[in-house]
C-alpha cells in the first residue's frame, strides 16, 4: 500500500514536472528554429547556444512590477491567469507517455492515472481555459483585450467541437475513452484509417492552442497581443506557460491517439525483451511529439494568418463536414474491419 | 480637427465601439493613428489622423539653399530616399534650366530604381508581416540589405544618401559599384521569385487579399491616387512613361497593372512585378551607360575644380558664394513630378531669384493615397485595416513632412 502511494505521488510529480521542465527548452527551441528558418541567429548569448535564454526571460518576468491597470476588475484580473494555467496542468494527469512497464514483479503505468473517461476529461479541461481568456479580456478594461477575448472565446468554443468530433471517431474504433487503452488498441495507428480525423484534429489543435495560422486572439499586428495585452510580469508568464503547455499537450495527444504512441515498438517485444521495448516505445513516442512540435513551429514561420470570418468559415464549413465524414468512416470500419 | 472628426463618428448617442489604433500600434507603419468606429469586428467608419511626425520640412526649406534642401528630402520617404532626392533635383533643374549630362541621366535611373527596390522591399516585408507571414519580413530585409550595400558602395551612406546634386552627381561612382550591381541583379530576381512562391498562390494569402479594399479606376482617379494604388485598378499611368525624366525614355519597361481589380492582391502583384521591371531597367542602364562627365559644366552649380580654388580668385569667390548663398535660380515657379515607389511625388517650387526657394510644397504620394483608407475599409473587418494600410504603402515621414 505504501509503495502504491509512493508510486502515485512520484507519478503525480512527474506529470506536473513534465510541462514545467519541457516548456522552457521548447520555447528556446522554437526561437532557434524560427531563427534558422528566417536566416537569422535566434537567442545565442545566454548559456551554450543560448539555451538558458528562457530561464533569463523568466527571471526578468518575475522581477517585474506586478501591475494591475486602473479600472480593471481586480478579482477577475487576478483569477484569469490561474484559470488558464491550472487546467492545462491538470490535463497532464491522464496523458500517457507509454503503456505499462512490468518491473520488479509489479506493473507501473507510464501515466499518472488511467482515467476511464480520459478523453472526456481532457476535452472538459480545455473548455475551462476559455473562461480564463474571457475573464482576462473583460477584466483588463481594454478594448484590444476585449476584442481579443471575444475572438478567442468564439474560436475556442468552435474548435473544441471539432476537436471532440475528431476524437469521437477514435473512440468509436478503440471502444474506450481511456487514453492508455486507445494507445494499446492501435495495431495500426489510427491516423491511417482515420486520416481525415487526424487532419481535423491537427487543425483544431492548432486553433485550440491559439497558434499560427489561427493566432487571431493575440494577432500581434491587429490586436497588438489580444487578451493578455494588459498583463505583465509573472501574470503574463502564466499565459505564456499555459500556451506552451497546451501545445505540448496537443502534441502528446496527437501522438498517443492518432500515431499509436510507441508504435511499432510493441512488435519487437519477442526479440528485445520487455524493458527495452518499453524504453524504445517511450523514445518513439517522444520523437513523434517533437516531430509534431516541429510542424507547429514550421507552420508558424510559413503561413499568413486567417481572418476572423474565414477562420469561422473554415471551422464550420470545412472541418465540421470532414469531422462528420470521419465519424461515418470510423463507424463503417468498426462494423467491418475492426469488428 | 481630429477631435471634431472623432466626435462626429462617435455620434450623439455614443453607440458602437470607438477603437483607437495607433500612433503606437505595430502595424500602422510608423505613427499613423486611425480612429475606428466598430460594430463588433466590422468597421463602420475610419478616420486617419496624421501629424505625429511633422517636422516642418516645407517651412525649413524656405531658409535653406537648394542644395541643402536635398538632405531634407532624404527624410521624407526614408525607405527610398533616392527617389525623393531625384524628385527634388528634377524640379530644381527644371526651374533653373540646368542641363544634366547624359551619363548622369542614365546613372540617375540606377539610383532611382535602387530606391524603388529598397522601398518595395520594405513594403513587401511589412505588408506580409501585417498579414502574419513573418518569415517574408526577414527575407525582404535580407534582400534590402543588398540594396543598402550597393548604396554604401556608391556613396558611403545606406539610408539617407543624397548622392546626387543639382546638375548631376557629386562624383563618378567607383568601379566596384558597377561590378557589385551587376552581380546583384540576379540575386534580386531570385529573392523576388521567392516572395512570389511563398505568397502569390497561398490560399491564406489569397483569402486575406483578394477582393479586399477594392477601388475602381474611376474612383481612384477621382481621389487623386497615384502609383501602385492607381495602377492596381487597371489604369496604366506611370510618370516614367507619361512625362519621362532622367533617361527613362531611353529604356524599355512595362507598366504592370496586377489583376486590374483594384484590390489588395492586385496591388501586391503589380509591386512584385515592378521590382522585376526595376531590375530590367538597371540591366539596360548597365549595358548602355554612355561615357562622359557625371556633373554639368554649368558654372552656376558645378563646383570649381580644387586646384583652381587655390589659384583662381574668381573660382574661389564662385565657390564661396555657391556654398553660402546657394546658386541663384531665376524668378518663377514650377511643378515637377516623378514616379516615386509610392506614387506621384511632386515638388512645387517658387523662386524669387535668390539662392533659396521662396516656397516649396511637396505633393507626397502617401499623403494623397492615405485619404482612400476610410473608403477602402468601410464595412470590412478589423483585420482588413492592416492589410489595406499595408497595400496603400504609406511612409509617415512623407505624409507629415
Amino acid at each position: 500500500m505504501t509503495e502504491l502511494v509512493i508510486a502515485v505521488i512520484f507519478k503525480s510529480i512527474i506529470a506536473f514536472a513534465v510541462p514545467l521542465l519541457v516548456v522552457p527548452p521548447l520555447i528556446w527551441g522554437e526561437r532557434r528554429l524560427l531563427g534558422r528558418i528566417q536566416s537569422r541567429l535566434g537567442p545565442n548569448r545566454v548559456g551554450p547556444f543560448g539555451a538558458f535564454q528562457t530561464l533569463a526571460d523568466a527571471v526578468k518576468l518575475l522581477g517585474k512590477e506586478d501591475m494591475i491597470p486602473a479600472g480593471a476588475d481586480r478579482a477577475l484580473f487576478i483569477l484569469a491567469p490561474f484559470l488558464l494555467l491550472v487546467p492545462s496542468f491538470m490535463a497532464w494527469s491522464v496523458v500517457p507517455v507509454g503503456t505499462e512497464l512490468h518491473i520488479f514483479g509489479r506493473v507501473i503505468g507510464l501515466y499518472a492515472t488511467d482515467l476511464n473517461v480520459g478523453v472526456l476529461y481532457i476535452v472538459a479541461l480545455t473548455s475551462v481555459a476559455v473562461y480564463g481568456i474571457v475573464m482576462a479580456g473583460w477584466a483588463s478594461n481594454s478594448k484590444y483585450a476585449l476584442l481579443g477575448s471575444l475572438r478567442s472565446s468564439a474560436q475556442m468554443i468552435s474548435y473544441e467541437i471539432m476537436l471532440g468530433i475528431a476524437l469521437v471517431g477514435v473512440v468509436v474504433l478503440a471502444g474506450s475513452l481511456s487514453l492508455p487503452e486507445i494507445v494499446r488498441q492501435q495495431q495500426v495507428p489510427f491516423a491511417i484509417p482515420l486520416i481525415i480525423g487526424a487532419f481535423v484534429f491537427v487543425c483544431a489543435a492548432l486553433a485550440e492552442t491559439n497558434r499560427a495560422p489561427f493566432d487571431l486572439p493575440e494577432a500581434e499586428t491587429e490586436l497588438v497581443s489580444g487578451y493578455h495585452v494588459e498583463y505583465s510580469g509573472w501574470r503574463f508568464s502564466f499565459f505564456f506557460l499555459s500556451e506552451y503547455a497546451n501545445m505540448l499537450l496537443a502534441s502528446f495527444l496527437v501522438s498517443a491517439v492518432f500515431l499509436g504512441g510507441g508504435w511499432p515498438a510493441q512488435f519487437l517485444e519477442p526479440y528485445i525483451g520487455h524493458l527495452f521495448t518499453t524504453l524504445l516505445a517511450v523514445g518513439i513516442m517522444m520523437s513523434k511529439v517533437f516531430l509534431f512540435l516541429f510542424i507547429y513551429f514550421w507552420i508558424r514561420a510559413t503561413l499568413p494568418r486567417f481572418r476572423y470570418d474565414q477562420m469561422m468559415n473554415f471551422c464550420w464549413k470545412v472541418l465540421l463536414p470532414l469531422g462528420l465524414l470521419n465519424l461515418a468512416v470510423a463507424t463503417v470500419l468498426k462494423l467491418t474491419i475492426y469488428a | 480637427m481630429a477631435t471634431v472628426e472623432i466626435e462626429r463618428i462617435a455620434g450623439e448617442d455614443d453607440s458602437g465601439l470607438i477603437l483607437n489604433m495607433g500612433p503606437q500600434h505595430p502595424s500602422t507603419h510608423g505613427v499613423l493613428r486611425v480612429v475606428l468606429k466598430m460594430d463588433g469586428e466590422y468597421i463602420e467608419e475610419a478616420v486617419p489622423i496624421i501629424g505625429y511626425l511633422h517636422r516642418g520640412t516645407e517651412k525649413i526649406a524656405e531658409s535653406e539653399t537648394y542644395t541643402q534642401i536635398l538632405g531634407y528630402t532624404d527624410r521624407m520617404d526614408y525607405t527610398a530616399a533616392a527617389s525623393s532626392n531625384l524628385g527634388w533635383l528634377v524640379a530644381v533643374e527644371t526651374l533653373a534650366g540646368i542641363e544634366v549630362p547624359e551619363r548622369a541621366q542614365w546613372l540617375r535611373c540606377i539610383v532611382g530604381e535602387l530606391g524603388r527596390l529598397a522601398g518595395h522591399l520594405v513594403w513587401i516585408g511589412t505588408h506580409a508581416l501585417d498579414i502574419g507571414a513573418m518569415s517574408v519580413f526577414l527575407y525582404a530585409f535580407r534582400a534590402r540589405e543588398r540594396v543598402l550595400e550597393l548604396f554604401e558602395e556608391l556613396c558611403g551612406a545606406r539610408m539617407t544618401h543624397s548622392v546626387m546634386r543639382p546638375g548631376g552627381f557629386l562624383e563618378e561612382p567607383r568601379e566596384p559599384f558597377y561590378e557589385k550591381l551587376e552581380s546583384s541583379l540576379d540575386y534580386f530576381i531570385k529573392e523576388i521569385n521567392q516572395f512570389d512562391k511563398l505568397l502569390s498562390k497561398n490560399d491564406l494569402w489569397l483569402g486575406r487579399t483578394v477582393d479586399v479594399g477594392v477601388i475602381s479606376g474611376d474612383d481612384a482617379i477621382a481621389m487623386g491616387l497615384s502609383g501602385a494604388c492607381l495602377r492596381g485598378s487597371g489604369v496604366e499611368w506611370d510618370i516614367r512613361k507619361a512625362e519621362p525624366y532622367a533617361a527613362y525614355d531611353k529604356v524599355e519597361f512595362d507598366i504592370p497593372t496586377g489583376t486590374g481589380k483594384g484590390d489588395v492582391y492586385s496591388r501586391y502583384l503589380l509591386r512584385l512585378e515592378e521590382m522585376r521591371q526595376s531590375v530590367r531597367i538597371m540591366r539596360q542602364v548597365i549595358e548602355h551607360l554612355p561615357p562622359g562627365p557625371v556633373m554639368t559644366d554649368d558654372a552656376r552649380v558645378a563646383r570649381p575644380d580644387t586646384p583652381r580654388l587655390y589659384t583662381d580668385m574668381e573660382a574661389m569667390i564662385n565657390h564661396f558664394w555657391m556654398y553660402i548663398h546657394g546658386f541663384p535660380v531665376p524668378r518663377g515657379e514650377t511643378y515637377v513630378a516623378i514616379e516615386a515607389p509610392k506614387g506621384e511625388l511632386g515638388f512645387y517650387v517658387v523662386s524669387d531669384g535668390s539662392g533659396k526657394p521662396y516656397r516649396m510644397h511637396v505633393r507626397s504620394p502617401s499623403f494623397v493615397n492615405l485619404q482612400s483608407l476610410p473608403y477602402l475599409v468601410k464595412g470590412r473587418l478589423l483585420a482588413d485595416v492592416v492589410s489595406v494600410i499595408g497595400s496603400i504603402d504609406i511612409v509617415l515621414g512623407e505624409i507629415d513632412r
